[in-house]
């Protein structure tokens, strides 16, 4: 906590020197060695060391990239080719800095739902708070623009879904695609540009991210009671060596996992497509984006309809840039005044079902809009023959096996020259992905609506009085006649 | 003595105008350059002459078509048959989801005439943006002209829609008969 007392001493005559000069090791003793913070934190709060070691490892493999990538439509998916199978131990880099990223998001994610669980984008933490939702949208940028440079299919069509969402802008939608494409489509200038920036926004999120620990520092950690630290002796440990142990211990199992992912399945989050190289001729039958933006990708296919003057593609970009904005106002829309969600019995389902919502959302995202939910519900598909009367069109359905195709085909012959008949199997009517997004989407900002109610006539559990009596609270000993916090 | 007791006046008035006028200036120098900053980013002059290109379509195989990217964006020149020609003609325009004639979606050449073999039209769906598949693919719709594969739109032998969820034809580029056999399409 800010204005907590400096307890660092300087030992030797070089840091007394050092320390009327530049405090540096001053700074660094109270933020990272002797910094109060709460007693009771559990593992769900190391998700924050883990995102710094994980942006460390995107810097230093993607500069390293940076030296042997060439950033031109000509040589750009040559060149990551020349990285997997030349440049020594250049396929050990990519695969870290492409499995880097959805380990990134991974921890991110993980880290938000812990902040949305324990309450801690409230008062007096709304700017730590926002400052976080910048990082988390730095980092959507940042991921886009990288996963467009192996200039694979994915790469090309995924940018130009993504660049075809401003064209949806009305009146200056098209000019702004075309600044951001600098040109008529995407190409060489696209791709040097997007380098460029993918580049330098890792150091904007490095920036946002001192921020973000300075604006921690200032009211301290939250905890899992939710109540603030009365009393620093009783309430708090210092940093090192409590959570500089705990933190690294989260960090090795991490890095176990990551590692599993790097050496034994590099392309499992991939997709194959991105092996083939751009072809603007030919489009993937099927554009995802990578899983950690499936969630808002499903959101912007859900709305299949027209609102008044806004057309359903405009509407549709209108929700998934909102999924995101509700973010930064959360801290406004919650009105409770109770952070963690251990002492909220109702938000906390809600809280839950959000989690629920979130996954179906990605689940979505990666499925084709048109298809059956469960498809052992769908109908048999019906043969319809279109044909044209007098030039006006005109269909008939069959259903059945066999004996139905028989009954088309007859129907068929039966027709006057000039009709021009075609048959097509059309399936049955069914729940459809398109159907569940909505649903969703509209779950989605309802926790957030929901959140504003609840906090108002919501009845809280009784708080404990302070961290020092939560944590004594769970000792065994009392057990027999304390009632645990939980 | 005058000078000190001048020096200590501060003349608020002077010091706002001060204030006011180099901020201005700063404020203008900073918005001049910002206008370069954006305006890098716009299509560069050779990016923009990019944008045109003389096609032979004498080169064009009787019932096939070619496929050209001009500053990346595809499009089709398709040599119609006369079969195919007769059925684009022969359509009841009221009952198209986006009607026109086939005559409208033509280009007359330099005497005026109209060469109804050759039609040109964009080659990106107007769905979302995805490639028809046409004649060289094999697949050629319900309609005989293209089938974009991504969500199923059919369109006939004139490029306009006739069946799936595309709103609206295939659109005519920008193009002139530079010859009989050579069109300039452009952006």
């Amino acid at each position: 906590m800010s204005g907590h007392e400096s307890k660092y001493t300087p030992n030797s005559a070089f840091e007394r020197w050092l320390d009327t000069r530049l405090p540096i090791i001053r700074f660094a003793n109270d933020t990272m060695i002797t910094f109060p913070t709460p007693k009771n934190l559990n593992y769900w709060y190391v998700f924050g060391g883990i995102l710094a070691v994980c942006l460390a490892i995107q810097i230093i493999t993607g500069v390293i990239l940076a030296m042997h990538y060439e950033a031109s439509v000509d040589g750009a998916f040559a060149s990551v080719e020349r990285i997997m199978r030349d440049v020594p131990y250049g396929w050990l880099l990519r695969y870290i800095h492409a499995n880097g990223a959805s380990m990134f998001f991974l921890a991110v994610y993980l880290h938000m739902f812990r902040g949305l669980y324990y309450g801690s984008y409230k008062a007096p933490r709304e700017v730590l708070w926002i400052i976080g939702c910048v990082i988390y949208l730095l980092m959507m940028a940042t991921a886009f623009l990288g996963y467009m440079l192996p200039w694979g299919q994915m790469s090309y069509h995924g940018s130009n879904v993504i660049t075809g969402l401003f064209g949806a802008i009305p009146l200056v939608g098209e000019s702004i695609q075309t600044w951001l494409m600098g040109g008529p489509s995407i190409g060489n200038q696209t791709l040097q540009r997007f380098f460029s920036l993918h580049y330098l926004l890792p150091f904007m999120i490095a920036g946002a991210v001192i921020l973000h620990i300075w604006a921690l520092h200032v009211p301290g950690n939250t905890n899992p009671t939710g109540v603030e630290v009365k009393d620093v002796e009783k309430d708090t440990v210092p940093f090192h060596p409590y959570y500089t142990v705990k933190d690294a211990f989260a960090i090795v199992i991490f890095l176990i996992m990551f590692a599993v992912f790097v050496f034994y399945a590099p392309g499992v989050l991939g997709h194959a497509d991105n092996y083939i190289e751009a072809n603007a001729l030919v489009t993937p039958a099927h554009i995802v984006p990578e899983w950690y933006l499936l969630p808002f990708y499903a959101i912007l296919r859900a709305i299949t309809f027209d609102l008044g003057p806004i057309d359903a593609k405009l509407l549709g970009v209108i929700f998934m840039f909102a999924a995101i904005a509700v973010l930064f106002v959360l801290p406004w829309l919650d009105t409770s005044k109770v952070k963690s969600m251990r002492y909220r019995p109702v938000a906390r389902q809600f809280f839950f079902g959000f989690v629920v919502v979130c996954f179906l959302l990605g689940w979505c995202g990666a499925a084709n809009p048109d298809d059956a939910v469960i498809p052992a519900l769908q109908g048999d598909p019906s043969l319809v023959v279109s044909y044209t009367v007098d030039g006006a069109p005109a269909s008939a359905s069959y259903k059945g096996g066999e004996e139905a195709f028989e009954q088309a085909k007859a129907f068929m012959a039966s027709l006057p020259a000039g009709a021009n008949p075609s048959l097509s199997a059309v399936p049955a009517p069914t729940f459809a992905f398109r159907h569940l997004s909505l649903i969703l989407t509209f779950l989605y900002f309802g926790y957030f609506v929901a959140l504003f109610f609840i906090g108002l006539t919501e009845k809280p559990k009784a708080l404990p009085e302070s961290i020092h009596k939560s944590v004594l609270k769970r000792k065994p000993k009392d057990t027999g006649n304390a009632v645990p916090a939980e | 003595m005058t000078t000190e007791t001048h020096a200590e006046t501060v003349d608020d008035d002077r010091r706002n105008f001060i204030h006011i006028a180099t901020g201005s200036v700063a404020l203008g120098g900073a918005a001049m350059f910002a206008w370069t900053l954006v305006d890098q980013w716009n299509p560069a002059a050779d990016t923009r002459a990019a944008s045109a290109l003389d096609v032979d379509v004498s080169k064009v195989p009787l019932g096939g078509e070619i496929r050209i990217l001009i500053g990346g964006k595809p499009f089709f020149v398709r040599h119609r048959t006369p079969a195919e020609i007769s059925a684009a003609e022969s359509v009841n325009i009221s009952i198209l989801p986006d009607p026109e004639t086939d005559e409208a979606r033509l280009r007359p050449k330099a005497d005026g005439t109209l060469n109804k073999a050759i039609l040109v039209t964009s080659g990106s769906c107007t769905h979302l943006g995805c490639v028809p598949v046409g004649p060289a693919q094999g697949n050629t719709g319900d309609y005989g002209g293209w089938y974009c594969p991504c969500h199923g739109s059919h369109y006939d032998t004139s490029g306009r829609i006739r069946k799936g969820p595309a709103p609206s034809n295939l659109p005519v580029p920008n193009y002139r008969w530079v010859s009989d056999s050579v069109v300039n399409i452009s952006l």
